[in-house]
């Protein structure tokens, strides 16, 4: 708005027209480098100077496959059931981790966060195994509970209830005491003081913890696999190793990293419907008023 | 919500006597109250002045049951046995909406239990029309001014239908001409719907120009108690309330001088 508005004074001041088609075309390029789109820029770039690293054979292809023989090992093993197997056995994997302790740990954060007797009794024993790293246990998991599911669910379900739990109390304990005495003061019951006022008041912060969980999901899900399992995609690129099939690993990691990104995006929708009334979220849509 | 609406349910009759005896409130080994007395007479408009930190807003707090008195008792009207939650609501400094309900929504929670009722919604919008802020129902209490948010406020106390209403200093951070329209507001809205009005400020002139009765607050007692017998609606600047106002100013002054 400002820009166009000097538009024409730089103009006449240096009465030509070289200077106004250098402006303009640095506003159209400053346009296309604030859109959502140019966040592929980077990830592109880097995939094409690949491509052509390996099309010069500047890298030795047992090492580093080239992205198109990646795709190529990606529709070879979409073909032959493998790759979409694997995938879903690992994405229900860590929708169940998250499912069961996320749930955990967002019961036990409303409790000790609105309970001073469940805070008191829980907390500290809650803090101290919070420092312990949960993949620390693998070796006792893979004795108690053998290499199956349970294994892997309870390893993702240690790791993704601490974020949760943390960030969920921390939300609860954070919510305004203000408004809790007016609606007090309104005689709102309990129940309703929970679901109008504490809950509302501690979500910014839960999703915080979820996101931070999402990430310790993958992250636990990915070692498990990769050291005890009989299948996922862990399991994928392990097998893979053993048979030097260096595009099918390149190809595990590039879809975690995928895997990732997705996961970080559904949160953030998530969070835009749920903190619609935030004005963070409210001056992003552009709409103050 | 009408007079005639009111009036019909006994049960929700407005206006209610307050009594307050032998009233201590110490915080630590500070005492703020020592032994204070108050009656208010049902549908009376009271201002409660006094220099800060002389213990008005403690008063309040303990007539609104937010805090617990260290002594002495308060009651309403006949029966002693009724509830401060029940009977009395609060308006403080801050116009404290949820910022994650919408304006409407935020007037809803006056109705307690009365929400979701068939009528609540429109009883709710009604209370929004009489602050003038009808055409804001759907916003997000985020995109309204401070008058605005206080004015909300307002509307969400109405709507609870109190018998008494108490305001802790809520004009306190409204800049001058919101003030002036929300003392008119709320003069309005005591004169239809009746109820009993307590009203804790520092701005003597606020006091003067609302209140049936002014009493001071010293030293966690009540020192002066002025009848402001004066018609309504009040003018400023008119002669007898400028006079009354220049009187209880030069008592609150005077007596800071003299100490």
């Amino acid at each position: 708005m400002k820009r166009a508005m000097t538009h024409p004074q730089e103009a006449s001041i240096s009465s030509g027209g070289s200077a106004r088609g250098g402006v303009s075309r640095r506003i159209r390029w400053r346009a296309i480098l604030e859109s959502r789109a140019s966040a592929w820029i980077v990830p592109l770039s880097i995939v094409a100077i690949w491509q052509a690293a390996c099309a010069l054979e500047l890298t030795p292809s047992t090492l580093l496959p080239s992205p198109l023989a990646v795709i190529d090992a990606a529709w070879r093993l979409t073909l032959t059931g493998e790759l979409p197997r694997n995938l879903g056995v690992s994405f229900l994997r860590a929708i169940g981790g998250l499912a069961i302790g996320g749930a955990i740990g967002f019961i036990f954060g409303l409790a000790n966060g609105v309970s001073k007797i469940s805070e008191v009794l829980a907390d500290s024993t809650l803090q101290m195994a919070r420092n312990i790293p949960h993949l620390a246990l693998i070796p006792l998991v893979i004795l108690w509970l053998g290499i199956d599911e349970e294994a892997k669910l309870f390893l993702v379900s240690i790791g993704v209830f601490f974020p949760i739990y943390v960030n969920t109390l921390h939300g609860v304990r954070s919510v305004d005491p203000q408004l809790v005495e007016m609606a007090r003061s309104y005689g709102m019951p309990s129940r309703e003081l929970f679901r109008q006022v504490v809950l509302p008041g501690a979500l910014p912060s839960i999703f915080v913890g979820l996101r931070y969980a999402l990430g310790v999901m993958w992250l636990t899900l990915i070692v498990a696999e990769t050291i005890a399992a009989q299948s996922g995609l862990g399991y994928m690129a392990m097998q893979a190793r053993e048979f030097m099939q260096v595009d099918v690993v390149v190809l595990s990691i590039l879809i975690y990293a995928l895997l990732g990104k997705l996961a970080d995006s559904v949160a953030r929708v998530l969070e835009r419907v749920c903190l619609s009334w935030h004005p963070a979220f409210q001056r992003e849509r552009g709409g103050a008023s | 919500m009408t007079i005639v609406e009111t009036a019909v349910d006994a049960r929700l009759a407005p206006g209610v006597s307050v009594r307050a005896r032998n009233l201590d409130k110490s915080y630590g080994a500070k005492r703020v109250l020592s032994g204070l007395d108050l009656d208010v007479p049902a549908g009376q408009f009271l201002a409660i002045v006094g220099r800060s930190g002389c213990g008005k807003s403690t008063l309040l707090r303990l007539v609104a049951g937010l805090d617990e008195k260290t002594r002495g008792g308060v009651s309403f009207g006949e029966s002693a046995a009724s509830h401060a939650r029940d009977i009395v609501r609060v308006m403080f400094q801050e116009p404290r909406l949820l910022p994650w309900a919408r304006v409407l929504a935020n007037v809803e929670v006056g109705l307690g239990e009365r929400r979701g009722g068939a009528d609540g919604r429109e009883q709710a919008l009604e209370a929004l029309r009489s602050v003038g802020l009808e055409d804001r129902a759907k916003d997000w209490p985020s995109t309204l001014s401070g008058g605005q948010k206080q004015r909300v406020a307002f509307a969400r106390a109405l709507v609870s239908r109190p018998r008494l209403l108490a305001f802790d200093e809520p004009l306190g951070a409204l800049d001058a001409l919101t003030r002036v329209e929300m003392q008119r507001l709320l003069e309005t809205a005591w004169l239809r719907d009746g109820f009993t009005a307590l009203l804790v400020t520092h701005d003597v002139a606020e006091a003067v120009a609302l209140a049936d009765r002014i009493v001071i607050i010293e030293n966690g007692a009540i020192s002066r108690d002025i009848a402001v017998d004066l018609p309504r609606p009040r003018r400023r600047g008119a002669v007898e309330v400028a006079e009354l106002e220049e009187q209880i100013l030069d008592y609150l002054l005077g007596d800071a001088a003299g100490r």
